[in-house]
């Protein structure tokens, strides 16, 4: 089965193959008919089992560019209140014959249970605190595609903010890293994992301190409940320590790029509007999402007897 | 009707002898060469073991008989060579009351299987918040009392309770947990977890505890059992309260001895447990602890769950796993054990803390109650081979590799397993 469960899973060989199929599917988005019959006679299932608009809707988009037909189960509650348990859940789904699930739980692993239980090719569409392979990828894409380099040898990138809990900073990390990347992880002790001293990262506690040394400042969404359970006592302290202002805006370098998985908190990790700021890849990151999760799409389901030739 | 066991080796108080042992009614009536019975079982290169006392058995019912019941949880436990369980009150109702109590040993009577002993509640319902009423379950025959599943967070209460306690003669069974730093945790917290994004169960949840109720054991002169104890640093805070000469006690569950965290990486709900499967070196610490009398007894938190409070992700499943069925092979693969030792850990030392040692933990003798484990101590088997017995399947021993089989189970005279099979 090639499923796209963890970047840790896909391996270097695999995520850079789907990498290089990126501008294929690209330059499909941009035909004057944005469609090939690649996954014709295909079926996505979308299993999203916590909330989210933008991924779903990214995915569809990818899968409709491929010519496959989607269907959707979404909701944002627990399988336990709805009376059954998620192998259930997945078994009745799969018996509808999708030939790939993506799926979406707020629960770490949930997609490799899901795996041991269905036919189908699983796609992880972000796991609890776990993974988020798609946007690690469109992320190392975008990153590329703003640098105007292939090789991520040398690009040292910052992610701010509530690393802990945060599934978009384990699948960066990984791939980041993967690719050649040096990554230098910020945030308050309280929000930096367990055992992130065998990340193979470089970790901060201060913004300022490595502000200027950064190619990629990727700021994390912060969730404020978070903060004011845990780390600061509130999101003006989280802010001033490590928010981007214009200050620190003055000191990035002037190649750097600004990255953000969205949606921003505005006034929380930015004070500073992206989808204003030059340096700010963001819109970037949501348009290469689509082509990004075409290749994955194209890539899990390429076993499955579809050539890109028939397109 | 006589039961005469034949051709084993009989661990008895002068130390281990081969020989055929003869039961008449309840009562062992002979230990020699050649004896014969009305039935006879084969012994022949077995170890003719005290019927095991589990400390720590969740039989489910009353309340939640979909996971197990007080017929399948004995019969479990008569596959593991177990003659007697205590059963833990985390029951719906709790066994706060007498009524609930008796409930349960009737139950266990019924069952027949082997001696049901329940445990009472510290605090009503096991929230935490005011004394059951422990000198009633105490006059009911309740020896252990604990909230299992729960530990008593207020210092103050738990402080009470052990006064009382005193009183009575009974001993309180701390489930040690701060609940402040385990809140929505699924795993141990530790480099594993930071990986896995997982909610982390950090050891000083169960140490800090363990260190306040030390404390508070020392200032009333109590006494305290700690249940399924998971850290190395645990095992040094009661091997240091041990050599100060205070009352206390401890027990490790099988899964501790020989799992690990890492298991977590393949997200499989059954090792989820509370507390935590830790690191390597805490469940060596463990072993550690045992071998050298630190820890008392092995105990088992066998938890049964249905498939539908496992096959679920791992923030809603429910924590625990089966352990009665295992307990043997478990502490033969770990250990490497004596069978004296066994007898020590499985039997003597829990039915003394549970307070029914006149009647359980007694090594085979001419005139003790014919509570025997027969056993092949160095039978290899893989998890999974070997019937549960348990109403539920949450076992996390497939595939493990375990050394020691239960060959035949009597319980009062009465054989309830013959060659690891059932008898009902």
């Amino acid at each position: 089965m090639r499923h796209v469960l963890g970047i840790g899973d896909l391996g270097q060989e695999r995520a850079e193959a789907i990498l290089a199929l990126v501008p294929r599917m690209a330059e499909v988005r941009s035909r004057s008919v944005p469609k090939v019959a690649a996954l014709r006679g295909r079926t996505v299932a979308m299993l999203f089992l916590e909330d989210s608009t933008r991924t779903r809707l990214s995915f569809d988009a990818a899968a409709r560019a491929l010519s496959a037909d989607t269907m959707t189960f979404a909701a944002s509650t627990s399988s336990m209140k709805k009376g059954e348990s998620l192998r259930d859940t997945v078994e009745t789904i799969s018996a509808l014959g999708p030939h790939a699930l993506v799926v979406r739980h707020r629960a770490s692993g949930a997609p490799w249970q899901v795996a041991a239980w269905t036919g189908a090719v699983v796609v992880n569409a972000g796991d609890g605190a776990h993974e988020h392979p798609t946007q690690a990828l469109l992320d190392a894409h975008t990153i590329r595609e703003s640098l105007g380099t292939e090789s991520l040898a040398g690009v040292r990138v910052g992610i701010v903010g509530d690393i802990r809990h945060s599934r978009v900073a384990r699948s960066n990390v990984r791939l980041l890293r993967m690719l050649g990347a040096s990554v230098v992880l910020v945030a308050p002790s309280p929000l930096q994992p367990i055992g992130v001293e065998g990340w193979g990262v470089d970790i901060s506690t201060s913004l300022d301190d490595v502000l200027e040394d950064l190619d990629v400042l990727y700021l994390l969404r912060v969730q404020t409940e978070r903060i004011s359970g845990s780390a600061v006592p509130d999101s003006g302290e989280y802010s001033r320590r490590f928010g981007l202002d214009e200050g620190r805006v003055r000191r990035l370098r002037p190649d750097a790029i600004v990255m953000h998985p969205g949606p921003v908190n505005l006034g929380v990790e930015s004070s500073v509007d992206l989808a204003r700021l030059p340096q700010s890849v963001v819109a970037r990151q949501v348009a290469n999402g689509v082509p990004v999760r075409m290749a994955v799409l194209f890539d899990a389901l390429a076993g499955v007897g579809v050539a890109m030739e028939d397109a | 009707m006589t039961l005469a066991l034949r051709g084993g080796t009989v661990v008895t108080a002068e130390g281990e002898v081969r020989a055929d042992v003869l039961v008449d009614g309840e009562v062992i009536v002979a230990i020699g060469a050649s004896l014969r019975g009305d039935t006879e079982l084969d012994a022949t290169g077995c170890h003719v073991l005290p019927g095991f006392v589990d400390l720590h058995t969740h039989l489910r019912e009353p309340g939640r008989e979909e996971a197990e019941t007080i017929a399948t949880g004995s019969r479990a436990g008569a596959l593991g060579g177990y003659t007697a369980l205590v059963a833990m009150p985390n029951t719906d109702p709790a066994q706060d009351s007498v009524s609930t109590v008796e409930y349960v040993r009737a139950q266990g009577r019924a069952a027949g299987l082997v001696e049901v002993v329940p445990s009472g509640c510290i605090t009503v319902g096991r929230k935490g918040e005011r004394l059951a009423p422990l000198a009633d379950l105490a006059a009911a025959g309740v020896r252990v009392f604990t909230d299992d599943g729960n530990g008593v967070q207020d210092a103050s209460l738990m402080r009470r309770a052990m006064l009382v306690a005193r009183d009575l003669g009974v001993v309180l069974a701390q489930h040690c947990e701060v609940s402040s730093l385990t809140n929505s945790a699924v795993m141990d917290e530790c480099a594993c977890s930071g990986e896995l994004g997982l909610p982390g169960w950090p050891s000083v949840a169960e140490e800090l505890m363990v260190q306040r109720d030390i404390d508070l054991c020392r200032e009333t002169r109590s006494r305290i059992h700690f249940l399924h104890l998971s850290t190395a640093r645990s095992v040094a805070l009661v091997r240091a309260a041990k050599s100060e000469g205070l009352a206390v006690t401890a027990e490790v569950a099988p899964h501790h001895l020989l799992l690990d965290h890492e298991r977590l990486r393949s997200f499989d709900p059954v090792f989820k447990v509370n507390p935590p499967l830790r690191s390597a070196a805490d469940a060596a610490a463990l072993r550690e602890g045992l071998r050298d009398g630190t820890i008392d007894a092995v105990a088992t938190d066998h938890a049964p769950h249905p498939a539908w409070n496992k096959e679920v992700p791992l923030d809603e499943a429910s924590p625990g796993m089966l352990g009665l069925h295992a307990a043997l092979g478990v502490v033969g693969a770990a250990l490497s054990p004596s069978p004296s030792d066994i007898a020590r850990m499985m039997s003597t030392a829990p039915a003394r803390i549970a307070g029914v040692s006149s009647r359980h933990g007694v090594l085979p003798s001419v005139g003790g109650a014919a509570h025997v484990c027969v056993a092949d101590l160095s039978a290899r088997w893989i998890g999974g081979e070997r019937p549960t017995g348990s109403r539920s399947a949450n076992d996390p021993w497939v595939g493990v590799p375990l050394v020691g089989t239960v060959r035949h189970t009597v319980y009062g005279g009465r054989a309830t397993v013959v060659d690891g099979e059932v008898q009902r």
